[in-house]
């Protein structure tokens, strides 16, 4: 009874949309699709709802092979990060639309479209305009529309991408409601994003995506403890993880001229060259730390990020507090070394601070 | 500065309502004359330079043999070319439009847009290129001064600019509109008519209007390929024209061949004032 996508590969020009794509839904869980732009997250979203049809692989749902039923009558609902509804209609004809192409008694119309209106929490704006509604509340109407159809597949291609960020934080909020609440046992729920922030937070099963590639697979806390190699660490990070040359000897990590104590999950770790992985937040400011230099200072809300660099290294770190740098100035900064992940030259993931490895 | 501006601005604003309105009031005063106050001296305002009469408008509608000249037919014949060849050039130029802004067409080395600028050329090539294929055509097919062989002409002319107007707003209308329509539940040819459609009503209207003016005023083709049985109004109204020529008729005439595209102006521009045309879509 689930969606089930088996090597999907969509190639419309010199470069994969999607390149050997599985997966396997199950009802009533939550799907996130996290990748940078391009991806192909969309692409992947377009194809299970019908609006492209792979060059290769299968889809069924329900014991049904998907890509022979049109999309009109997939009975999936999708929302763009575009705030796309029906701008001839108003707010409460935009949601009855589906459900009075569907046929369905004006009675049950009434009764989805006011519980819809109810959950995204639009009631009273019925007979507004959508062009005089601001885009979180297209966006809502928008979503109000896909939960009222009650598909099995609700699809949400990046959908607070184009808000601001407070209302963006205040809809994904709402997002976690009303995924918990407002859906049925039955939905298959998928959510595309480039917001790693997201991922954690909606804390569904994860997929990486990248250049049309599944590079991960899991829960996103996994995803977010022991990415499988340095592209999954960078994508699921932001900043993404900095990523520093160096070797393991008996004694020391070493890169950049700088040495550090090797950390007890490094113990069993082979002596050679690695490339380790640290997340900017694990990076702190230190009288005795080690030399770098400033390149860019951001003040982000409450926090700082510090493009820094030492030799062939560039690293970010993220200082939680707001301070104010020169260009080109020295700082000291300390590494927590029990925070570092090991990457093989290969980029596979051998050793995490939470236990994970790659073999 | 501002103050000059403000001067400038007006002074130019009733420069140009002079500069327009001016000829139609010419022609207004004109059509009421007779032979002695247009000849006589210049006069201007009627009852106080000269007697006012009816004779130039009643011309227009008394038969031949009456000594009128009977403006009628030709009147309706061209609302009817008109008319018939915007719609139809509408219907099937909407239709080409979407396809060729939607959907990817691939022949040899022939593109969408090449098939646009087809349609496009056939505006780009001056009349008089066309008018001997067009009287050939329609002679071998015995459409030669038929009402519905200027309706085939008219629909070769018209039809670009309506492919022309509605490609580019299609283009503006965003593709995610049509695909949430399908995935809403309807099928290719409902999303068109139930959302692509009455989404496009600002497009429609300027292409009919573009339509409607391009195939009222031509001259050219009215003129080559009919001889007596059709008339249209372009052609009849400038063929008024004799020895002596009839200012007072030819005034009248004039001013009932302009009152359509003035009345299609206004129900225009009412759409225009509304801020429909500027498009619901972003």
């Amino acid at each position: 009874m689930n969606l089930i996508g088996e090597k999907i590969t969509y190639k419309p020009d010199e470069q994969f949309h999607l390149n050997d794509v599985s997966f396997n839904f199950k009802k009533g869980n939550l799907y996130t699709i996290l990748g940078r732009t391009l991806s192909g997250k969309t692409t992947l979203l377009k194809t299970i709802a019908g609006l492209l049809n792979p060059d290769q692989g299968s889809i069924s749902f329900e014991e049904k092979d998907f890509i022979k039923i049109p999309v009109w009558e997939r009975n999936v609902a999708m929302v763009y990060q575009q705030f796309i509804n029906y701008p001839h209609l108003n707010v409460y004809e935009n949601i009855t639309f589906p459900l009075e192409q569907r046929k369905l008694s004006p009675e049950q119309i009434k009764k989805d479209v006011d519980e819809a209106l109810k959950t995204v929490g639009l009631v009273g704006f019925e007979n507004r305009k959508i062009q005089e509604l601001s885009g979180g509340q297209q966006q809502r109407v928008a979503l109000a529309r896909s939960l009222a159809k009650k598909a099995k597949i609700l699809l949400l291609d990046e959908p607070l991408v184009n808000l601001d960020y407070k209302l963006r934080e205040q809809l994904r909020e709402e997002f976690k409601r009303i995924f918990s609440e407002g859906l049925s046992q039955d939905t298959i729920l998928i959510y595309s994003t480039t917001d790693p922030q997201e991922v954690m937070e909606l804390n569904g099963e994860v997929i990486v995506l990248d250049e049309g590639k599944v590079l991960q697979k899991g829960p996103a806390k996994e995803i977010f403890e022991n990415p499988s190699n340095l592209k999954v660490a960078e994508i699921s990070n932001d900043p993404p993880m900095n990523v520093l040359k160096g070797s393991k000897n008996s004694k020391n990590l070493n890169f950049e001229n700088i040495s550090l104590e090797i950390p007890n999950h490094f113990k069993n770790l082979e002596d050679k060259d690695y490339n380790f992985g640290i997340r900017a937040s694990e990076i702190k400011l230190d009288e005795n730390g080690e030399e770098f230099e400033i390149e860019l200072a951001e003040i982000s809300g409450s926090e700082t990020l510090l493009h820094l660099k030492r030799g062939n290294s560039k690293i970010i770190a993220l200082i939680e507090e707001v301070m104010n740098f020169k260009i080109h100035e020295k700082v000291k900064i300390n590494f927590n070394a029990n925070k570092f992940y090991a990457f093989r030259e290969d980029e596979k993931l051998v050793s995490s601070p939470y236990g994970g490895t790659n073999g | 500065m501002s103050k000059l501006y403000t001067f400038l601005k007006y002074f130019f604003i009733t420069f140009w309502t002079v500069f327009v309105v001016a000829p139609f009031l010419w022609a207004v005063s004109t059509s009421f004359k007779d032979f002695q106050s247009v000849n006589s001296k210049v006069t201007y305002i009627p009852w106080l330079d000269f007697e006012p009469t009816l004779e130039g408008w009643r011309v227009l509608i008394k038969s031949p043999a009456k000594g009128g000249v009977d403006i009628v037919e030709p009147y309706f014949n061209s609302i009817f070319v008109t008319c018939t060849a915007s719609l139809i050039s509408i219907v099937l130029g909407t239709l080409a439009a979407y396809a060729l802004s939607r959907f990817t067409f691939k022949a040899g080395f022939v593109r969408n847009n090449d098939i646009t600028f087809f349609f496009i050329s056939q505006r780009i090539m001056p009349p008089i290129v066309l008018s001997i294929p067009f009287f050939i055509f329609l002679s071998t097919i015995g459409l030669l001064d038929s009402l519905l062989g200027l309706v085939v002409v008219y629909i070769v002319l018209l039809m670009p600019i309506a492919v022309w107007i509605m490609v580019d707003f299609f283009n503006r209308v965003p593709k995610e509109l049509d695909e949430t329509a399908l995935i809403d539940g309807c099928n290719p040819y409902q999303a068109f008519y139930k959302v692509v459609l009455p989404n496009s009503i600002p497009g429609l209207i300027v292409a009919g209007m573009f339509c409607i003016i391009f195939g009222w005023i031509d001259f050219f083709f009215a003129f080559i390929l009919t001889f007596t049985e059709v008339q249209l109004l372009p052609v009849k109204v400038v063929a008024l024209n004799s020895s002596i020529t009839p200012w007072w008729s030819l005034s009248a005439s004039a001013l009932v061949s302009v009152a359509p595209l003035i009345i299609v102006a206004f129900i225009v521009e009412r759409y225009l004032s509304k801020g429909n045309l500027s498009g619901a879509l972003k």
